[in-house]
C-alpha cells in the first residue's frame, strides 16, 4: 500500500505527448516529452524545454488568448494553462526571461497510464524524452514499471531517449524495465562535448558501456554539425568505439538543421545530404554497422 | 463549344494516343444524346452540382463496375470465348488475359481482376517459387502496359499462399501504377507477419490498401464481394449498375439550421438522388441489352447481384456550414480549432449524419438494388471537385495526427457498405520503420476501419483516391502526354484540387469524365 501511494504521489511535469512517432524507437510510439534538460546545446531545436518554468508571470499580459493564469495556492504561485483556449501562437515562448514554457502539464502515473491505455490499439511502445528524461528518474521508473506489471499494457516496450549523464546508480533504477536507450553522443573530445552542451561527455561514455554490458543500447545518435563536432576529425578514434558496441546496436546519423534554433547555433552551417553520407561512408569504410541515416533534410 | 469544335479538338490532340482519342470521341458521342426522362427538379438539382451522376454517359450501356465470378470461368472455361476449363498457370493466366479484355466498366477496361490469389492456387501445385515468380511477374508487367488504368484492381489474402507472397513481392519491385490492390485482413486468419510484409509495401510503394476482411464479408452474403476500382466494395458475381452522388456541402448550404437539415433539406436531396438513380439503372437494365451478355449467359454474373451505389461527398464543408466554422486553412490546422476533423461536436455531427444516410438508404426500395436496396457510398471525388472535400475525409492539408485522423472518421465506416476511404498521409521517416505502418493499420482496424489506406510522403508513386499516379510522371505529362490513361487524371487534379500541396496527399478520382483541353 504504502508503496502504491509513493506512486501515486509521484508526478512529472510533462511539456508535450505525441501520439504518433516514427523516428523514436521500434514501431509507431507514443512520446512522451519531459521538461527540463542539465544540458545547455547551443543547437538545442526545443530551447524551451530546457528550463523549468519558475511562474514568475512575465508571459500572462502578452497571451493574446488569456491562456495563462496565476493561480495562489498556500501562499505559492503557480501558472496555469488553458489548453483549450491556446492557439499555440507561441508568444509565451519568444518573451520567456528563461527561455523556458510555461504550458506544461503535471501527470501522476495513473494519468499517464489512461493516456497509454486510449492509445495502446496503435502503439508498439513508450519513449520517454525530453527535455532530458532522466532527470525525472523516479517517476520514469514508477511509469515504465506500472506498464511492465499491468497485463494489458506489458506488450508494450518501454525506450528512453537521454542525453547519457544519468548516473550508473540511476540507471541500475531503469534497467529491470526498460527495452532500450536511445542516447546522443553529442562530440568526441572532451572540449567540444563541453563547448556544443555546457557538460562534460565522461558520463555519456560510461552509459554508453553500461547500457550496451546489459544489452539495452538500442541506438546511439550523432548529430553532423559540419565544423563545430568532431566526428569526422575523430573518426579512427570514434569508429573504433562504435564496433565495439553490440552489433545489434543501431548507429544513427542525424544532419544539423535550422529548426527551432536560437543564437550562436543560427550561424552554424546546416548538415547536407553530402556532408552526411560521407560520414557515413568513412565510419562504413571503418566496420560500423548498422547505419542509419535521416529520410528528410529540412 | 460546339459538339464538331470539341471532336475537333480531341483528334488534334499531341498528347493523346489513338486509343485514348477513340475514348474521349465515344465519351463525347454518349453526352450528346437526349438525356434520360428526369423530373425538373432532379435537373435542376443537377446542374447546380448537388446532385452528379459521375458523367457516366446519358443514355448508359455498361454498368458502372462489373465483377464475374473468375473462379468459376477458369473451372469452366468459355463457349462465347472459345476457351476450355484451365489445366494450368499458364493456361489460367492466359485465359485471365483473355477475358479481362471483354470485362466493360465505366472506363471501358475492367475495373476488377479478380481474387487472384485464391482463383489461382489450385494450378501451382509442383511450381517452385522462382517459376511463380517469373510468371506473375510477366503477369503483372502485362497487366500494366495493356489495361492501362489504375482503376482496375486485384484482391489478395486474407489467407497466408504462395501467390499472395509473390504478388507483393512483384508489387513492391515493379512500382507501377497499375493494377490497384488490395490486402484482405482477417486476424484471425492472416499471420502477422504477412500483414508486416503488406505494411513494408505500403512503404515501399503506398500499395496495397488494407481491407477488413470480416466487416466487408459480413455485408454481404456466401457469394462473396470483391474491392475494385478505388474503394468500391460490391457483390462478387454482380457489381454497381450506377454512381450518382450527393454534394453534402450544396445540400448543408440549402438548410436553415441544423434540425432543418435533417428533417427536410437531406431526405429531399435523397429522394431526387433516388429518382436519377432509378433512370440511370432501369435505362441499363431494360433498354440497353447489357443483360444479354455472354457473361450473364454462362453465369459469371447475375443480374439481380447488381446494385446502384449512392454516393456522398463534401462532409467535411457540410458539417462546418451546419456549425458555422469558417474555412479552416491548412496554416491552422495544428492549433486547436472547432472544425470537422478535430472537434468532438463537429465530428459527432458528421457521424449524425452518416447514420442519417444509412437509414435512408436502407429504407429506400430501388428496382434494381442487392437485396432491393443500393449500397451507401463514401466516393472520392474526381478531379472536377474544386473546393469541397471527398467522401467524409478531413481537408486536405489540414489533417490532425495520424491517430486522432483514424479516431475522428472510425465510426463513419459502419455505414459506407459499398466503401470509404480516408487517405492517410504519413511523415516519409516510416520508411525506416515500417512496423509503425502496420501498428497503425492494425490499430485502424480494430477500432472498426473498412479499409485502411496510407500514402508515405516522398514516394513518386502515390495515390490519387484509389489510383495511383507517379510524380514524374504528372511533371512529364504537360509536354509529352502519357501512355498511361489516369496519369492525365492525376495531372488535372494536382492543378484543380491542390492534392500535392504541403502534406503529398490524395484527392479523389474515379474517373475523368470529360475532355478538357
Amino acid at each position: 500500500m504504502s508503496n502504491r501511494l509513493s506512486t501515486l504521489s509521484k508526478t512529472a511535469s510533462v511539456n508535450q505527448i505525441i501520439n504518433f512517432s516514427c523516428v523514436d524507437g521500434p514501431g509507431s510510439r507514443l512520446v512522451i516529452f519531459l521538461q527540463g534538460c542539465n544540458y545547455n546545446c547551443k543547437n538545442c531545436h526545443n530551447p524551451h524545454t530546457i528550463d523549468r518554468c519558475d511562474s514568475c508571470g512575465d508571459c500572462i499580459e502578452h497571451c493574446p488568448t488569456q491562456a495563462l493564469i496565476m493561480t495562489s495556492t498556500g501562499g505559492k504561485n503557480t501558472i496555469r494553462w488553458n489548453s483549450d483556449l491556446c492557439s499555440e501562437c507561441d508568444t509565451c515562448l519568444a518573451v520567456c526571461p528563461r527561455q523556458s514554457s510555461p504550458k506544461t502539464r503535471k501527470y501522476n502515473v495513473d494519468q499517464l497510464l489512461e493516456v497509454i491505455r486510449e492509445q495502446n490499439p496503435f502503439i508498439s511502445g513508450i519513449t520517454v524524452s525530453g527535455g532530458e528524461a532522466s532527470l525525472q528518474l523516479h517517476f520514469v521508473s514508477a511509469l515504465f514499471q506500472a506498464i511492465k506489471t499491468s497485463d494489458e499494457l506489458q506488450h508494450l516496450s518501454c525506450m528512453i531517449d537521454s542525453n547519457g549523464s544519468l548516473s550508473e546508480l540511476g540507471w541500475q533504477k531503469l534497467l529491470p524495465y526498460i527495452d532500450g536507450a536511445m542516447i546522443d553522443l553529442k562530440a568526441w573530445q572532451q572540449e567540444t562535448h563541453r563547448y556544443i552542451t555546457g557538460r562534460d561527455n565522461h558520463k555519456v561514455f560510461r552509459s554508453l558501456k553500461l547500457l550496451s554490458q546489459h544489452n539495452k543500447l538500442y541506438e546511439v545518435r550523432l548529430l553532423q554539425i559540419p565544423g563545430v563536432t568532431d566526428f569526422e576529425s575523430e573518426i579512427d578514434a570514434l569508429a573504433s568505439f562504435l564496433t565495439q558496441l553490440p552489433c545489434e546496436t543501431r548507429i544513427k546519423l542525424n544532419a544539423f538543421q535550422h529548426h527551432g534554433v536560437t543564437g550562436e547555433a543560427l550561424t552554424w552551417q546546416t548538415c547536407s545530404k553530402d556532408n552526411i553520407e560521407r560520414l557515413a561512408s568513412q565510419l562504413t569504410a571503418r566496420g560500423v554497422k548498422p547505419i542509419i541515416l535521416p529520410k528528410v533534410y529540412i | 463549344m460546339t459538339l464538331q469544335e470539341k471532336l475537333a479538338l480531341i483528334v488534334r490532340d499531341s498528347r493523346l494516343s489513338p486509343k485514348q482519342k477513340s475514348n474521349y470521341l465515344a465519351l463525347e458521342a454518349d453526352s450528346s444524346l437526349p438525356y434520360l426522362s428526369i423530373s425538373e427538379a432532379v435537373t435542376q438539382a443537377k446542374s447546380t452540382g448537388i446532385i452528379c451522376d459521375m458523367f457516366e454517359g446519358n443514355a448508359p450501356f455498361k454498368p458502372r463496375y462489373v465483377l464475374p465470378d473468375y473462379a468459376k470461368f477458369l473451372q469452366q472455361g468459355s463457349d462465347y470465348l472459345e476457351l476450355q476449363a484451365a489445366q494450368d498457370l499458364d493456361e489460367a493466366l492466359n485465359a485471365l488475359t483473355i477475358i479481362y479484355h471483354h470485362v466493360p466498366s465505366v472506363t471501358n477496361i475492367p475495373v476488377y481482376l479478380g481474387q487472384l490469389d485464391e482463383i489461382l492456387m489450385p494450378f501451382v501445385d509442383g511450381l517452385d517459387e522462382e517459376l511463380i515468380y517469373r510468371k506473375i511477374k510477366l503477369f503483372w508487367i502485362m497487366l500494366d502496359r495493356t489495361l492501362p488504368d489504375a482503376f482496375m484492381h486485384v484482391n489478395i489474402g486474407p489467407s497466408d499462399n504462395i501467390i499472395c507472397r509473390t504478388i507483393l513481392r512483384v508489387d513492391a519491385e515493379l512500382k507501377q501504377i497499375a493494377p490497384n490492390l488490395t490486402f484482405m485482413y482477417d486476424p484471425d486468419i492472416t499471420p502477422d507477419a504477412l500483414l508486416q510484409v503488406a505494411a513494408s509495401n505500403i512503404c515501399e510503394c503506398s500499395k496495397p490498401h488494407i481491407a477488413n476482411y470480416p466487416i466487408h464479408k459480413n455485408a454481404y452474403d456466401k457469394q462473396g464481394f470483391g474491392i475494385v476500382s478505388c474503394y468500391n466494395s460490391l457483390p462478387l458475381a454482380g457489381g454497381a449498375n450506377t454512381l450518382v452522388r450527393l454534394n453534402l456541402k450544396e445540400v448543408a448550404l440549402k438548410a436553415d439550421n441544423i434540425e432543418g437539415f435533417f428533417s427536410q433539406t437531406l431526405p429531399h436531396y435523397c429522394q431526387l438522388t433516388y429518382e436519377l438513380i432509378e433512370a440511370r439503372s432501369k435505362f441499363l437494365h431494360q433498354e440497353s441489352h447489357f443483360f444479354d451478355s455472354f457473361l450473364v449467359k454462362e453465369g459469371l454474373i447475375e443480374e439481380q447481384r447488381f446494385a446502384p451505389m449512392f454516393g456522398i461527398y463534401g462532409m467535411a464543408e457540410a458539417v462546418n456550414i451546419l456549425l458555422g466554422n469558417p474555412e479552416l486553412s491548412e496554416v491552422a490546422s495544428e492549433k486547436p480549432s472547432k472544425h470537422y476533423g478535430h472537434n468532438k461536436v463537429a465530428n459527432d455531427l458528421g457521424h449524425r449524419i452518416s447514420a442519417a444516410l444509412d437509414s435512408i438508404v436502407k429504407s429506400t426500395p430501388v428496382t434494381y438494388g442487392y437485396h432491393g436496396r443500393a449500397l451507401l457510398h463514401s466516393q472520392g471525388g474526381i478531379s472536377l471537385d474544386i473546393d469541397v472535400t471527398p467522401g467524409v475525409r478531413i481537408p486536405y492539408g489540414t489533417e490532425p495526427d495520424p491517430i486522432s485522423h483514424i479516431r475522428a472518421l472510425a465510426a463513419h465506416h459502419q455505414y459506407y457498405t459499398s466503401g470509404i476511404s480516408d487517405i492517410l498521409t504519413i511523415d516519409e521517416t516510416v520508411k525506416s520503420n515500417p512496423e509503425a505502418m502496420y501498428q497503425l493499420c492494425k490499430g485502424a482496424l480494430s477500432l472498426g476501419f473498412r479499409e485502411f489506406t496510407a500514402n508515405v510522403a516522398s514516394n513518386d508513386l502515390v495515390r490519387v483516391t484509389g489510383y495511383m499516379i507517379k510524380l514524374s510522371d504528372i511533371a512529364n505529362f504537360k509536354q509529352q502526354g502519357s501512355r498511361t490513361n489516369t496519369t492525365g487524371l492525376g495531372a488535372e487534379a494536382a492543378a484543380n484540387t491542390g492534392i500535392l500541396n504541403r502534406k503529398p496527399r490524395v484527392t479523389s478520382h474515379e474517373q475523368s469524365p470529360v475532355y478538357a483541353k
